[in-house]
């Protein structure tokens, strides 16, 4: 029986938490986070379209898969203005949060919307 | 209640990000039947059970999220009655031709307050369920995935959610079913409204941007069925929102989930018969979150966040 390989990792660093993990080739930054039940980021469809856990890169490489153009404009992924669902590191990484939860049910909301204008 | 007027969902078009992963995805996750492709692109599914030709279209964009959202109604005559209807208050409507979509008749097209695009249309062909219309069995062979019997609903998110209840009670005749009050007891922050025996057929939660997709649902017979959907997303690595758990509202067992591009679905089974004499249901701000998620009696914090 042949044993599979465990796929390289690299450190992600999140700076406004001061949390650090490692994350797996073959995960993304969000998905090894989440595997290691570590915090930080926020969490949303883990799919690249809702926006919440978007990131700016800071220093790293990584490889990247299609993301919603509602959250991520061509210059923000020119500028390393990623979801963090969609990149899977290539080297060690340092990452800021840009992504948020727009609302909770438990903050009092204005009655012309839940949500935020974007 | 007679079947008159508008009868049910008949088709959603969602947006994905990247085509021939997100066919794979509904083809052999959750287990639709591709039934065409157009010229335009776009990749048409049906769920086994249902009869016509497409419930579910999917079309490549940089953006996700819903392009419109159709009921099918009784004949044509009805189509040419709602969408006078629909323009006796006010609201411009559009006739999108025979053949735009494949297999499908006439659609008459409008936008409602909440900024999302819904259809009516009464011709879309007759393909079948796969089991003779005499003497058939219980199911056919060859389904895959979760395989759903039908699309069932949808859930949207915009900001004038009493505009759209009033343009659906009045010129198509819905029904409100359920209802969840905001802290001030007045104002609604979410509305269920049935146009047949269903608890629900749409639903809307007020919500500050326009057009805004919360999910699209996918009927499952039982409970058991709804447990299998949540092994087949394990062995998928599909991403789940939360469950297997029972929503109070509609009492519908659910699982929400997303697609590759983030759009959310659910497959569920259950939800009470509705009738014209029913009282509509009331629930308050303080118990919304056991009128969302029935066990764990809070929203998760993605329930009013992520949409596409």
């Amino acid at each position: 029986m042949t044993q599979t390989e465990t796929p390289e990792s690299f450190s992600v660093a999140i700076q406004d938490t001061g949390e650090t993990y490692r994350c797996r080739t073959d995960q993304t930054v969000l998905e090894g986070m989440e595997r290691l039940g570590r915090k930080g980021i926020p969490v949303g469809c883990r799919q690249g379209g809702c926006g919440v856990c978007k990131v700016a890169v800071l220093s790293g490489s990584y490889v990247a898969k299609v993301m919603n153009r509602d959250h991520v404009s061509a210059e923000d992924e020119a500028c390393g203005r990623v979801l963090s669902c969609r990149i899977r590191p290539t080297t060690d990484l340092q990452v800021q949060v840009l992504g948020s939860m727009k609302k909770t049910v438990c903050r009092p909301a204005p009655l012309n919307g839940l949500g935020e204008q974007t | 209640m007679a079947m008159t007027g508008v009868l049910r969902p008949g088709h959603a078009q969602i947006r994905v990000l990247d085509l021939e992963e997100s066919i794979h995805f509904y083809t052999e996750v959750v287990g639709l039947k591709e039934t065409g492709r157009d010229a335009q692109g776009r990749v048409y599914f049906k769920a086994w059970d249902e009869h016509d030709h497409n419930s579910v279209i999917l079309r490549q964009a940089d953006r996700a999220g819903l392009d419109f959202f159709g009921f099918k109604v009784l004949d044509e005559a009805t189509l040419t009655l709602l969408e006078k209807g629909i323009q006796a208050q006010g609201v411009a409507t559009e006739r999108m031709p025979a053949g735009e979509m494949l297999a499908t008749g006439e659609r008459v097209r409008f936008t409602i307050p909440t900024g999302h695009v819904i259809e009516l249309y009464a011709t879309k062909d007759r393909v079948g369920n796969g089991l003779p219309t005499v003497n058939p069995d219980a199911w056919p062979d060859g389904l895959k995935g979760m395989a759903p019997t039908r699309m069932d609903h949808c859930l949207l998110y915009g900001p004038d959610i009493d505009g759209a209840r009033d343009l659906l009670e009045k010129a198509l005749s819905f029904a409100l079913v359920e209802r969840v009050k905001l802290e001030d007891g007045e104002t609604d922050l979410a509305i269920w409204l049935t146009t047949s025996t269903k608890a629900h057929d749409i639903a809307f939660v007020r919500h500050g941007e326009m057009g805004k997709l919360h999910h699209v649902a996918f009927k499952l017979d039982t409970w058991e069925q709804v447990l299998r959907a949540a092994d087949i997303m394990s062995k998928n690595k599909v991403s789940i929102d939360i469950g297997p758990t029972r929503h109070g509202v509609t009492r519908g067992l659910t699982i929400y989930f997303f697609d590759p591009s983030g759009n959310r679905l659910e497959t569920f089974c259950g939800g009470y018969d509705w009738y014209p004499d029913m009282e509509t249901i009331k629930w308050t701000w303080d118990e919304v979150g056991k009128g969302v998620f029935y066990h764990d009696r809070k929203l998760n914090e993605r329930f009013l966040s992520v949409v596409s």
